[in-house]
């Protein structure tokens, strides 16, 4: 008898049924309705009060100071993710495996303890304290700490995707360009960059969504001055507090707006290949042939 | 350019992968590294193209020590094993990659002429514009081997060239890369475990066995003349059968006789090979001396009838005969030993 083989076994319909319509409502619960509710409210008082609300100076500054902080925190990170990927991968040095353990910190570490912790090193008690006053060096309570607070929680974005990628695929090509006389650089741009371009573009995306959307750390650095030290997610919660929800739910409108775009970037990059581990290192991107001109 | 090795030696953690190799190569020779794995061969060749440094000993190109000239400046041709080509440039970009990575760069219009030689050299025409994810496994290794003369090295190392390939196009490949070095005449070195590779393709052929060298010679003295017994197990099927020396005779199974000069006298192992044994039947003219066996089983190949007999010493023998032998399993006779090689394990 030939097995169905979509069928497994166990596999009744009753329990495919049970098993779906669960997690279609959970989905529903947890995660579609709530966003819903925030596009729906954003617009409750209609389109005028919905631009009105975020033409408010104090939004727009938000907003202003979220994009400024990405534009440092996701390049930084970026060249921190792409330096200790090839540090990892490309060489073998003591404390390695330590190195790889400190990089993907950050991911179990609460965002708050995070944001505690700089304070404790940068605050006015904390270890830098008299130093950075004595020298008029702001960074709590202002954009640095801000940056340092996103960088914080994102380092790992970027050297996540990169490391296991380029493990699979080994320093073959390196040493190819390598014997053939290119020197480290050109190796480096016109080798590796391109062979985890889009696992590279893949960690950046998700670094940017992270980077403004990040609450935790950064409300406990920036000290929550209104039109000065607020980003977005923090203006958000202020207006709610202030029972503005309109003005909340179009904040947050924002985000969700930057969060689309992120799962749609994130999806075509998932495309090409990037965010998992490629069958085998030798095998181009499969779009790679379609034209592209040649690096 | 000729190579010359100097008692090299290459540690890893605590394992000695290549343990006091010296080695001359001589211009225009294509030698290759045979072993098993783990007998040191890759890391030997990796520190001649100066991908590996040794811990001690020294690597020569002609009379200039090469031992810490980085990779990028010695100007050696590396082909791997998987190709390593990049897989997001063309065919064309690939070869021209060197080229144009150089120090005293040519003018372009020069390196795509070149370029295109190359892949007419490697009869590659016409497959510049691809990309070689859209090349079979044959070609991207010829264009790996294009991409690696482009540079006009000094000297050629080929990694495993045709690991990856199956059967056949490993064949092919190998009778043109004969060629081609013909034609170019560089220094070749290369990395094989196949022993029937080594012995096709190679002038002279290095047996290496735990980062040590057992042999250096032509295929046909490796073959006829091993000097160990290491090298006559791994180049082909062997049957072992304890001897007796005295005087530099030995007495095979207690009852063949066979040379072994140079053997001291004493309890020995004799190393048969399937070919180096003869059949008779129990009614052959020839008596001669010989271990009386029962064949077990007939193993028709193309080209011969492989018997598999049991000795009434119990040992189990595979015997080569003649397509036209008429043999079958059951049939009592002897096996006469027409050749063995004799060594104190």
């Amino acid at each position: 008898m030939a097995l169905d083989p979509t069928v497994r076994i166990g596999d009744g319909a009753l329990v495919r049924r049970l098993l779906i319509g669960a997690v279609v409502a959970v989905s529903v619960l947890v995660v579609v309705m709530p966003i819903a509710v925030v596009v729906v409210r954003a617009f409750s008082a209609g389109v005028g009060a919905y631009l009105a609300n975020l033409a408010h100076p104090d939004t727009l500054h938000a907003i202003g100071l979220t994009v400024v902080t990405a534009l440092v925190a996701v390049p930084v990170n970026t060249a921190f993710g792409i330096a200790a990927a090839w540090a990892i991968t490309k060489f073998t040095f003591p404390g390695r495996k330590l190195l790889l353990v400190v990089i993907e910190l950050p991911f179990s570490i609460s965002p708050i303890v995070a944001g505690v912790a700089l304070l404790f090193v940068y605050g006015l008690q904390g270890l830098l304290g008299p130093f950075l006053r004595d020298h008029d060096i702001a960074i709590m309570f202002a954009l640095p700490g801000i940056i340092l607070a996103s960088m914080f929680v994102t380092a790992p974005f970027v050297a996540r995707e990169l490391i296991p990628l380029m493990q699979s695929q080994g320093t073959d090509l390196e040493e190819a360009a390598t014997s053939l006389g290119a020197s480290g650089l050109r190796t480096f741009l016109t080798v590796t960059l391109p062979g985890v371009r889009w696992a590279l573009l893949y960690g950046i995306v998700l670094c940017n969504a992270r980077v403004m959307g990040e609450f935790g750390a950064v409300s406990v650095v920036s000290g929550n001055i209104r039109g000065q030290t607020n980003t977005l997610p923090l203006h958000i919660e202020l207006l709610y507090q202030d029972y503005n929800a309109v003005g909340a739910f179009a904040a947050a409108s924002v985000l969700t707006l930057i969060a689309l775009f992120t799962l749609i970037a994130k999806v075509a990059l998932e495309g090409r290949g990037a965010g998992r581990v490629p069958r085998a290192a030798k095998t181009a991107p499969a779009a790679a042939p379609a034209g592209e001109p040649a690096a | 350019m000729k190579i010359r090795l100097d008692a090299v030696s290459k540690t890893f953690d605590t394992t000695r992968a290549v343990n006091g190799v010296s080695l001359e190569v001589a211009s225009g020779e294509l030698v290759a590294l045979l072993g098993p794995s783990g007998s040191g061969k890759t890391t030997l060749l990796r520190m001649v193209a100066g991908l590996a440094f040794p811990d001690a000993g020294r690597i020569l190109f002609g009379d200039v020590d090469a031992t810490d000239i980085p990779i990028r400046d010695r100007r050696v041709g590396f082909v791997f094993q998987h190709y390593a080509l990049f897989p997001h440039m063309r065919v064309a970009d690939n070869i021209a990659f060197g080229m144009r990575a150089a120090r005293d760069k040519r003018p372009e219009a020069e390196i795509v002429r070149r370029a295109e030689e190359l892949l007419a050299l490697m009869q590659l025409d016409g497959l510049g514009g691809r990309f070689p994810a859209q090349l079979s496994g044959g070609q991207r290794q010829r264009v790996a081997l294009a991409r690696a003369l482009a540079v006009d090295p000094r000297v050629l190392l080929l990694d495993e060239p045709f690991g990856a390939l199956d059967a056949n196009v490993r064949r092919e490949l190998r009778r043109w890369l004969r060629e081609v070095h013909e034609r170019l005449g560089i220094t070749t070195l290369f990395v094989t475990h196949d022993q029937e590779e080594a012995l096709d393709l190679a002038d002279r052929v290095v047996i290496l066995d735990r980062g040590r060298i057992e042999q250096v010679g032509a295929p046909r003295e490796v073959c006829r003349d091993p000097a160990s017994a290491f090298v006559m197990t791994f180049l082909g099927d062997t049957h072992r059968l304890p001897a007796t020396v005295t005087g530099g005779v030995a007495l095979v199974a207690g009852r063949a006789r066979q040379p072994a000069a140079g053997v001291a006298d004493g309890p020995a192992t004799a190393f048969v090979r399937p070919g180096d044994l003869a059949w008779r039947g129990a009614g052959a003219a020839d008596g001669g001396e010989g271990v009386p066996a029962r064949i077990v089983r007939v193993l028709d190949r193309p080209g011969t009838r492989r018997l598999v007999v049991r000795t009434d010493d119990g040992d189990e023998l595979e015997i080569d005969a003649g397509p036209d032998a008429e043999v079958a399993a059951g049939d009592v006779g002897t096996v006469g030993i027409v050749r063995a090689r004799i060594f104190r394990l």
